[in-house]
């Protein structure tokens, strides 16, 4: 107990001495604040783009986008995982294409969405469901392939059926790492979400960037970055929440 | 009669395209309530034989009968436990007493019932709501051997259930074991390395060679207390057996 209140004291202490040095260090070094606007500079631009801006609006709007398309991307992820992990013949057929997709950089494909679909929200949201569809689908993939054998007999001498086999073993068995994907693909929906905005759009923290980049307005990227991670974060935290109930019978590796 | 073996002989196919022949016409009863443990070098097909028992697989050739009738696949005469539990790390002690009898159309009330009195018979009260991490292992498996008694089969096989215990453990563990199936009056089939754990526990020993594996004595155990290890283990008469098992398997020789 001591220990982590020693662990907090220090982090806060070091946020502490972090902010102070962004509040007086580049007016010291004579930094111009369209390089690196200190801590007052952002704030103050805070309110102004609450204000004047719909920051609110932006912010509601990436948010629901991550949110979005991480459910519909991890959800694929992990129906498909779980199909081609019941079938080795399907597994063996697609994997190259599979490796070959997970390699080729999603983000890549923001314009050509847009070319397809439009300047509306089905790039980004296209582009974040294939940014989070792949961890999610290999984890649950890998996963499937290392299921205890020896459980699986053990189903089948207590004369389960293969869906039984599959709800009662393999399912639960995968779900560490089912839990591992989408947390990876938590973190990675942010980016699918602000790539897309950056792309082409006119709303969301993304679109909030390229606007301040083309007016000089560091400030206003600096803020939309911090939403960004703040987002992520968010997403990332219930995450761990979910994951530490559905996986309490997990013995603790920290008391 | 319980289990029988007719001229059994399995081959498995290998990589390089040759055979691998695990067992050949191995021959051998088990009667009711017998408990017979088969001894026998690594890789002489002791599981190989306990996988076709459960009708995991076929039985290349020969013939493989659970109370006379040909083991023609997975069946719910058979009850097995390994040396590794098993247990479901996401299911509670209770519900994993109670997993083999939930393919089996047995409501509900009436599982959880059967599970108890699984969970008693195996010295378990009390933990019933606990997560199998939670428990030592020595508990972990005498849940495992609660399931396995729950689906109330003919034959239990047990293969080296004992092996991952430490000695203290393992003597109360086979004790324990050993009043359990006593008092419910089953069939068992143990599958061990450990010669006098064979001794103690068993009415008869199988000794198999290497492999291909075949039996090549039956030696019956005419002492007392076969539901007492801890007591049996204090005849004389015990080391008498073990040195006849340990000619017979030539360890002298190996060591030589």
């Amino acid at each position: 107990m001591a220990q982590r209140h020693m662990t907090t004291i220090v982090s806060l202490t070091l946020l502490a001495l972090v902010l102070l040095a962004w509040e007086f260090l580049p007016p010291a070094l004579d930094v111009p604040r369209f390089i690196i606007p200190t801590l007052s500079d952002c704030l103050a631009e805070f309110q102004r783009m609450w204000a004047f801006e719909g920051l609110w609006t932006h912010i509601v709007s990436t948010a629901l986008y991550t949110a979005l398309g991480f459910a519909i991307g991890s959800l694929l992820g992990a129906v498909l995982g779980y199909l081609l992990g019941m079938s080795a013949f399907w597994e063996k057929v697609l994997s190259p294409y599979i490796l070959a997709l997970q390699i080729a950089p999603k983000v890549a494909f923001a314009p050509l969405f847009i070319m397809w679909f439009g300047y509306n929200s089905i790039p980004k949201l296209l582009v974040t469901v294939l940014i989070v569809f792949f961890p999610v689908l290999v984890n649950v993939l890998q996963a499937m392939r290392t299921v205890d054998r020896d459980l699986i007999n053990l189903a089948r001498a207590y004369n389960l059926s293969r869906l039984g086999i599959f709800w009662k073993i393999e399912m639960p068995s995968t779900v560490p790492n089912l839990m591992a994907g989408l947390r990876i693909a938590s973190t990675l929906a942010v980016i699918g979400v602000t790539v897309g905005e950056l792309v082409g759009g006119n709303t969301g923290l993304g679109f909030l960037i390229s606007y301040g980049g083309g007016q000089a307005n560091a400030a206003m990227v600096f803020n939309a970055i911090i939403l960004l991670t703040v987002i992520g974060f968010v997403l990332y935290s219930a995450l761990v929440r979910i994951e530490e109930r559905v996986l309490h019978y997990l013995p603790k590796a920290h008391g | 009669m319980a289990l029988e073996f007719r001229s059994v002989t399995k081959r498995f196919p290998t990589n390089s395209g040759e055979e691998l022949t695990a067992v050949q016409d191995v021959n051998f009863r088990v009667e009711q309530g017998e408990f017979v443990s088969a001894v026998g070098p690594s890789g002489c097909g002791k599981s190989t034989i306990l996988s076709m028992t459960a009708g995991l697989y076929q039985p290349t050739e020969g013939e493989v009968l659970v109370s006379g009738e040909p083991v023609k696949g997975p069946n719910t005469h058979v009850g097995f436990m390994l040396q590794k539990d098993l247990l479901l790390p996401w299911r509670n002690i209770i519900s994993n007493i109670e997993f083999g009898l939930e393919s089996r159309g047995v409501g509900k009330e009436q599982r959880r019932a059967r599970a108890m009195q699984e969970l008693k018979h195996c010295h378990l009260e009390g933990f019933d709501q606990q997560y199998p991490y939670q428990l030592s292992g020595g508990m972990r498996q005498r849940a495992a051997l609660a399931r396995t008694l729950a689906i109330d089969p003919e034959i239990i096989l047990l293969d080296e259930p004992f092996s991952a215990l430490d000695a203290q453990t393992k003597l109360l563990l086979q004790n324990s074991f050993a009043k359990t199936i006593a008092e419910a009056g089953k069939t068992t089939l143990l599958i061990t390395h450990d010669l006098a754990e064979a001794v103690l526990m068993s009415d008869r020993i199988l000794v198999l060679s290497e492999r291909p594996g075949t039996v090549i004595a039956d030696i019956k155990v005419d002492l007392p207390h076969r539901d007492e290890p801890i007591k049996r283990r204090t005849l004389p008469e015990v080391a008498d057996y073990a040195a006849q098992l340990f000619k017979l398997l030539k360890l002298e020789e190996k060591a030589a």
